[in-house]
């Protein structure tokens, strides 16, 4: 199975990076955004299975757009992929509806680890 | 600043490349910088600390490393703004990153980068910064830490 995927990352390298990685494994990347408003507007009309989602961006940070894209769509995946490494972070994005969390810098390896995880527990 | 919170940018900057690249820069003696000559080469990506802690961190760096960084990353377009956007990512990372060890109220902004040696980077002139040289590929860059 193909899941669609949707990239939010202010970095180009980072997005190109998660794309390259993950259309190798069963990802189909729809939409791509730098920050949570452009995100918010591709996810309407891409209507995505799976988000990747940073959390340090200008505009609209990712706490905020995981906030507003569950709402949207209460059973999203979200997989964290962000540089704010401490703990608090971390739960406060669990509790917000990201499922996963997965902190820079990674590797590929580790990136589709983390999707395993995320797709596997949400599909049992 | 102590000596322990600077070793913790150090330890901060190796993880970055082994991680990434998977080969670890050489790490030079940490220093205090005059505030008025701090480093500055081509590429610098700049991220204001607020919060608990007040301040900036900056990684600067040749084009050369950029260039090279961005190959092993596996990014082809080593065009200007993907250099850009490459040191301000290093700069996020290992800022984000050091909230491992002072806290989520270790407040960072979005990264700004400066192009060019032309323009000075501000650091508070009121608070001491200090320069971690680091050589990686025998390309040079610096990280400066300057925090209350």
């Amino acid at each position: 199975m193909t899941f669609k995927l949707m990239i939010v990352d202010d970095s180009n390298i980072i997005r190109g990076k998660i794309s390259r990685t993950l259309t190798q494994h069963r990802m189909e990347i729809v939409a791509t955004a730098a920050n949570g408003e452009d995100a918010i507007k591709q996810f309407s009309a891409n209507q995505p299975d799976v988000v990747t989602m940073d959390l340090t961006m200008p505009r609209m940070d990712g706490l905020e757009c995981i906030r507003k894209l569950r709402r949207m769509k209460p059973d999203l995946r979200i997989l964290v992929v962000s540089a704010l490494a401490d703990k608090a972070t971390a739960i406060q994005a669990l509790k917000e509806g990201a499922q996963g969390f997965l902190c820079k810098p990674f590797s590929e390896d580790d990136l589709t680890d983390a999707m395993d995880e995320l797709l596997g527990e949400t599909h049992g | 600043m102590d000596e322990q919170q600077l070793r913790i940018f150090v330890d901060l900057v190796r993880q970055y490349f082994d991680r990434e690249t998977g080969r670890l820069p050489e790490i030079g003696s940490p220093h205090l910088g005059d505030a008025t000559a701090l480093p500055i080469y081509d590429f610098t990506g700049v991220i204001g600390i607020s919060g608990e802690r007040q301040g900036c961190v900056y990684v600067t760096a040749y084009r050369e490393m950029l260039r090279a960084l961005l190959l092993q990353v596996g990014e082809t377009d080593v065009a200007d703004n993907n250099l850009c956007d490459l040191v301000g990512e290093v700069a996020n990372t290992i800022s984000g990153n050091a909230r491992i060890h002072f806290g989520p109220n270790f407040m960072i902004s979005v990264p700004i980068v400066v192009k060019g040696t032309a323009q000075a980077i501000q650091v508070p002139r009121n608070i001491k910064a200090y320069i971690i040289p680091l050589r990686w590929h025998k390309h040079e860059a610096s990280l400066v830490v300057s925090l209350q």
